[in-house]
């Protein structure tokens, strides 16, 4: 835990004390549990101390005790604003460690939901962010859009948000019939719903009075810091991984990484907003791409599951069935590290196989947790109203800090 | 353990044995992943290399993954990801730690965003890191007794 003591400071009418203020971890602007311990002369932060783990459920721990298949389920819950995201990362991993290669079909789809994902988690990110600097109305319209999404996921997959839908070698279930409709109709809603929330805010005075100039950092701090995804944009610095290595044929579609260079709350509220419509773009690209029919697994017996028709006439079907699902698959011992981009950054899976069909370790690379780490270099100096730009603008999701 | 290649010829290799022939006592390839094992002494001035040099400029450090070999000796294995943004390049570091006394030099001075990754290895593995600026439990409560994430410590927990 945390702890700060008071230190003298010089004031207007001589010396003082700071003072010492807990903040969280059930204030609400701090978007689940995180604790900040304050030092604060004035309104001004002097120190800040952020302070995590109230949400640690031990998850690397417990992919230990699963077979590769069953802790899928586990990835679902470290950003639970950005699933499909966690799912994509540790399959393209365990994926890497069976070198299976996946059929083009199922990586479109991938691609495709993934940036649906991460048109869901800016969303409630607008929203959440804005009703933290008072725009009530945003938030409404923000999950109001979600929702749409959501009831993509729920279609595709059963689940609006532990959708647990990627599978080692490929996707759990065809995509039922009518989905690309639904997606399609989303598709062309959203522009002019992103321009009205664009209107609302964008050059909105108060909006503008609370972002511009707060929490500004510079390309070299952040890049020492580790910080990823639309924070480490925001300062000039390109880095996206769907650019720079790409992974699930990320190389074939066609969008701009949108930078800017103030590196400022109001920068990052920008970057987000071209953002969901860069993934719009990839997303209309990828409705083109992915043919009616085909594959949406590899064929890899032993590794992935036997289409149901075949186990009832062939005998080494429903061994395989059987063996999956009684001892799972043995992957070759060695160890990868699979990094993806997700809303939040660069998001890794460390896997490491010792030839059992557990996984050995599970290393999660949140980026949540190291954006975090550099709040302070945000907000020390600055009023504690601040603070709350700051943190709702590093877009943390405590699921993945904390693991 | 791993089935890892061991890979005779890579630059980056070259460039840190060129400063010291011991800094690299192994250098590793698995699907397309290279490793290279530097020994723990050698950890603080290859990182610093790794990051100043100018043709390697390996300035971001991704993540620190400790992995319990247990019971094997040494038993911890650190691993760090580094990832050069000017030249799109990639590499990994590992460093063996002793179970009985697991210390491994800090690399906060030379990647700042170390200092949480670390304290999380602490946290769970008990692995010490020599000139950490606050290397306290980050993600356990700070009475919390054991390292969870080492593997004699069992999935359920004391009870």
């Amino acid at each position: 835990m945390a702890t700060l003591t008071p230190t003298n400071v010089e004031t207007v009418i001589g010396q003082a004390k700071t003072m010492v203020l807990n903040m969280g971890p059930q204030h609400p602007s701090t978007h689940g549990v995180l604790r900040v311990v304050l030092e604060l002369d004035g309104e001004t932060i002097v120190r800040a101390v952020p302070d995590i783990g109230y949400l640690h459920t031990g998850i690397e721990k417990s992919c230990e005790a699963k077979t590769y298949s069953q802790a899928i389920t586990l990835t679902d819950r470290l950003d639970y604003l950005a699933p499909l995201s966690n799912n994509l990362c540790y399959c393209l991993a365990v994926e890497k460690l069976l070198n299976l290669e996946v059929p083009k079909r199922a990586q479109y789809i991938r691609v495709l939901l993934t940036e649906l994902t991460r048109v869901a988690s800016h969303l409630v990110w607008i929203g959440t962010h804005a009703i933290d600097l008072g725009a009530m109305s945003v938030f409404l319209y923000c999950f109001r859009e979600r929702e749409e999404a959501m009831k993509i996921f729920e279609f595709v997959s059963g689940q609006r948000m532990m959708t647990s839908y990627f599978r080692i070698g490929g996707l759990a279930l065809e995509p039922p019939t009518g989905w690309m409709q639904r997606v399609d109709r989303f598709v062309k809603m959203m522009p002019a719903r992103m321009d009205e929330y664009e209107n609302l805010l964008t050059r909105n005075r108060i909006w503008l009075g609370r972002l511009k100039g707060i929490g500004a950092i510079n390309a070299e701090d952040a890049i020492a810091n580790g910080m990823s995804g639309p924070t480490l944009r925001s300062t000039g610095v390109d880095y996206d991984v769907r650019k720079y290595f790409p992974y699930s044929s990320y190389e074939e579609f066609e969008f701009n990484v949108p930078t800017r260079t103030e590196g400022d709350c109001y920068a990052r509220y920008l970057l987000r907003v071209a953002e969901v419509k860069e993934s719009l773009k990839i997303i209309r690209q990828a409705m083109d791409k992915i043919p009616p029919s085909g594959p949406i697994r590899t064929d890899a017996p032993g590794i992935v599951p036997p289409v149901r028709e075949r186990m009832k006439t062939e005998m080494e079907s429903l061994i395989y069935h059987f063996k999956i699902f009684t001892e799972g698959f043995s992957p070759p011992p060695g160890e990868v590290y699979q990094r993806i981009e997700s809303p939040r950054g660069e998001l890794g899976f460390f896997v490491a196989s010792d030839g059992s069909p557990k996984p050995y370790r599970v290393k999660v690379r949140a980026p949540s947790f190291a954006n975090l780490s550099a709040l302070p270099k945000l907000c020390e100096g600055r009023m504690i109203a601040d603070l709350i730009a700051c943190i709702g603008t590093i877009d943390i999701v405590l699921g993945e800090v904390d693991r | 353990m791993a089935q890892a290649e061991d890979v005779q010829q890579d630059p980056v290799a070259e460039r840190l044995r060129a400063w010291d022939p011991q800094a690299v006592a192994e250098v590793l390839e698995f699907r397309g992943e290279r490793t290279l094992v530097v020994p723990r002494t050698h950890l603080r001035r290859a990182a610093e290399l790794l990051k100043a040099a100018p043709e390697l400029s390996f300035n971001f450090l991704s993540d620190i993954s400790c992995i319990d070999r247990f019971p094997v000796e040494p038993r911890f294995e650190l691993n760090y990801h580094l990832l050069s943004i000017s030249r799109r390049a990639v590499i990994r570091l590992r460093v063996r730690a002793h179970g009985a006394d697991p210390v491994v030099p800090s690399v906060t001075e030379v990647w700042p965003g170390a200092n949480w990754h670390e304290r999380e290895v602490f946290d769970l593995f008990g692995v010490r890191f020599e000139g950490h600026p606050n290397l306290q439990r980050i993600l356990m409560p700070e009475d919390w007794e054991g390292y969870p994430l080492r593997k004699d410590y069992p999935v359920e927990g004391y009870r």
